[in-house]
């Protein structure tokens, strides 16, 4: 779609001691696209997305950002430069109210006072952009929402801040089928407004539902990074759990080399 | 009436909606029956507790008694203020009654046996409490020992400190040669400084209501509708004129009676000088826990550490602070019952005093387990406290079945905490 990505990580290295969590992986995140991030249970998608997020940083490899290398050291970084996590246990407040949350640890002042009248209509405007229709009234306290409008008003907390990239780590996890929807179209829209989107999800019908590309880790290596309308549901579980598939993914040589690292 | 616009290309989300009083209303009984209570079963106490011992004794209902109140409940209250800041972040503080006990002591111990300045002693007696504060908090949030077991520790250790501050069984006495401190509990405003205060206060209040309603309207964001406000305003006024009312009534046993051109006897009328020094405390804490980032921080770090951590709140900061506040509140207490008592002594603080500030807290509507509660609620609590101590008393009854009274009221406050918060989780509302 666009010329150069918005996100691009080239030969990302990271260890942990003696363990090599992530080998040589390539990464784009485009604007206007959701891009999915599938992989088996310690294959290396949360390390990989805490390397952008600033948690810890590579130990090898590039972060280029809207064309420019960039180095995030932490999480303010990342948020200066427009990036913001969705980890899955939303971290929300639930003695507070949805606009509240919304701009904890960030709050608008004006001298030494709130400035509610502000933060209300700002938060009013995000939901209105993403077109929330779930919520009753934005100064419901968020122990009264469902899973589902929990879920929303965290990722209505990443775009508020005119952020470029939003990495969602298992949003549907713990949804049901209708919220699952929800928040899927959700997803959709951020995408649609021009951010780009990254989606960390285990749920093939998710990822199928709104992904543009698709990214497969496998064993800490990147197996593929494909157009959806690419590939099929069996292809992509084939380089989920043998990190190829016909003639996608690594080759032969490489997933032995990895087979045999691993029985070590 | 006020109308609902629906700008086009807006969802219907954008904002609660500007409701009528009468949804008001309804909304707040949906809230009550919901679970969300605040201040009611504080309020329906308080007034359940008066009009039943006014029945018993009819001396309670006095003006006299009435006064009673106030500056019997003062210490405790100002005590328990502080107390809400450790008990949102779901911690407690056990030593703030020893707490108020040394710093009355510091100011004593320097103001009449050093003859040091009142205000510098006075001064040094609030420096106390907010190092004491620093002390604990820093015990709790850095090193990371649980606050029951840092504070039981200094309720133990600030007895002990009391003691050795006024040597063994030594009594120090602050009468009425040291005006400024016995005018907090002994003395009372001028008549007209009654009534001034109440009218800035209703007109203050007004002004900020309006103010707000007219900024939000301005934004196009739901507002209250102005019939509320004239009730708001018009309860605050009714209230409080009716308070001060009262208490400019003459409720000396002897009053003032002139013979020739002598005059006899002692007048005793007016509000109270300690009530303007609560409600000064209590503009200045409840401005900082709405209004503020501060206080929006303290109660996310009692609502969630970790999202509050994560939003970039320094949670070891927030928790310390509120450890300084509370015990600085502590030793405004100090001073408080040093003027209530005329003096200090090694049980200043003791005794009951740290279990009837939780007390009140808690009977007010603030959560033990942190994110709840508001500074009104220990004014509230205090009250329930202050009338059930007074009333017992009255009734002649031992002081065995005034702590047993006490212990039952908290008992059902605490308990209808915990039904209505299974009830609001069944409701889904809280």
């Amino acid at each position: 779609m666009t010329a150069t990505p918005l996100l691009q990580m080239r030969r990302i290295d990271k260890s942990f001691g003696p363990v090599q969590v992530l080998r040589n992986v390539d990464f784009t995140a485009a604007a206007g696209e959701v891009t999915a991030l599938v992989g088996d249970n310690g294959a290396g998608k949360s390390t990989l997305v805490k390397c952008i997020g600033g948690i810890y940083p590579a130990d090898a490899g590039e972060v280029i950002f809207e064309g420019r290398h960039v180095t995030v050291h932490n999480p303010r970084d990342a948020s200066a430069l427009g990036v913001e996590i969705v980890y899955q246990d939303l971290a929300l407040c639930e003695n507070l109210d949805i606009v509240q949350n919304m701009f904890l640890g960030r709050e608008k002042i004006r001298g030494i006072v709130l400035d509610e009248p502000t933060m209300e209509q700002m938060a009013a405007e995000t939901l209105d952009r993403l077109s929330v229709r779930t919520v009753k009234s934005i100064r419901q306290l968020v122990s009264s929402l469902s899973g589902g409008q929990r879920q929303t008003v965290a990722i209505a907390k990443a775009v508020l801040w005119n952020s470029k990239l939003v990495i969602l780590d298992e949003p549907t996890a713990a949804l049901g089928v209708a919220q699952t929807a929800q928040v899927l179209e959700l997803v959709r829209q951020l995408a649609d407004h021009g951010l780009a989107v990254v989606l960390i999800s285990h749920n093939m019908n998710d990822v199928f539902a709104v992904s543009d590309q698709i990214a497969a880790l496998y064993l800490g290596q990147l197996a593929a990074q494909v157009k959806a309308s690419d590939v099929t549901y069996s292809q992509v579980v084939e380089l989920i759990t043998a990190g190829r598939s016909g003639n996608l993914g690594l080759s032969p040589a490489a997933v032995g080399a990895e087979m045999n690292g691993a029985q070590r | 009436m006020t109308t609902v616009e629906v700008q086009p290309g807006r969802a219907k989300v954008s904002g609660p909606r500007t409701l009528s009083l009468g949804e008001h209303i309804g909304d707040y009984f949906k809230r009550v029956w919901g679970g969300e209570m605040g201040a009611l079963p504080a309020i329906a106490m308080l007034l359940a507790l008066c009009i039943a011992f006014s029945l018993a004794r009819p001396v309670f209902f006095t003006a006299g008694n009435f006064a009673n109140l106030f500056v019997q409940g003062a210490a405790v209250t100002v005590i328990a203020m502080g107390l809400v800041f450790v008990l949102l972040l779901g911690e407690i503080d056990l030593s703030a009654g020893y707490a108020s006990g040394v710093a009355a002591c510091v100011m004593s111990v320097l103001l009449v046996r050093h003859n040091v300045n009142l205000y510098l002693s006075i001064g040094s007696a609030i420096v106390t409490g907010v190092v004491i504060g620093f002390i604990l908090g820093f015990l709790v949030a850095k090193v990371g020992i649980p606050s029951f077991v840092v504070t039981l520790a200094a309720f133990l250790g600030f007895q002990g400190l009391a003691l050795l501050l006024l040597g063994n069984g030594q009594v120090i006495s602050v009468a009425d040669n040291y005006p400024v401190i016995y005018a907090l509990e002994n003395k009372n405003m001028p008549l007209w400084l009654g009534w001034l205060m109440l009218v800035v206060g209703v007109v203050g209040f007004a002004i900020l209501q309006l103010v707000r309603v007219r900024n939000r309207a301005r934004r196009g964001l739901a507002r209250d509708p102005l019939s509320l406000v004239v009730l708001r305003v018009g309860a605050l006024a009714v209230l409080g004129a009716v308070a001060v009312y009262v208490l400019n009534i003459e409720r000396s046993h002897n009053p003032p009676y002139r013979v020739g051109n002598r005059t006899f006897g002692v007048s005793l009328r007016g509000v109270p000088v300690v009530v303007p020094v609560i409600i000064v405390l209590l503009l200045i804490l409840t401005f900082v826990l709405a209004r503020t980032a501060y206080g929006r921080h303290i109660y996310a770090v009692g609502g969630s550490k970790e999202a509050a951590r994560r939003a970039g709140i320094n949670v070891d900061r927030i928790r310390m602070s509120a450890f300084v506040i509370c015990s600085g509140m502590a030793a405004i207490g100090g001073i408080i019952a040093v003027s209530r008592a005329n003096s200090v002594d090694s049980n200043t603080g003791g005794s009951n005093v740290l279990l009837y500030a939780v007390g009140a807290a808690v009977i007010g509507g603030t959560s033990l387990f942190g994110g709840k509660g508001r500074v009104l609620d220990a004014i509230l609590g205090g009250a329930v406290i202050a009338v059930i101590d007074n009333g017992m008393g009255l009734m002649n009854t031992s002081a065995g079945t005034k702590f047993v009274v006490t212990g039952i009221f908290l008992l059902a406050a605490a308990g209808l905490d915990a039904l209505m918060r299974k009830r609001a989780a069944a409701t889904g509302l809280r």
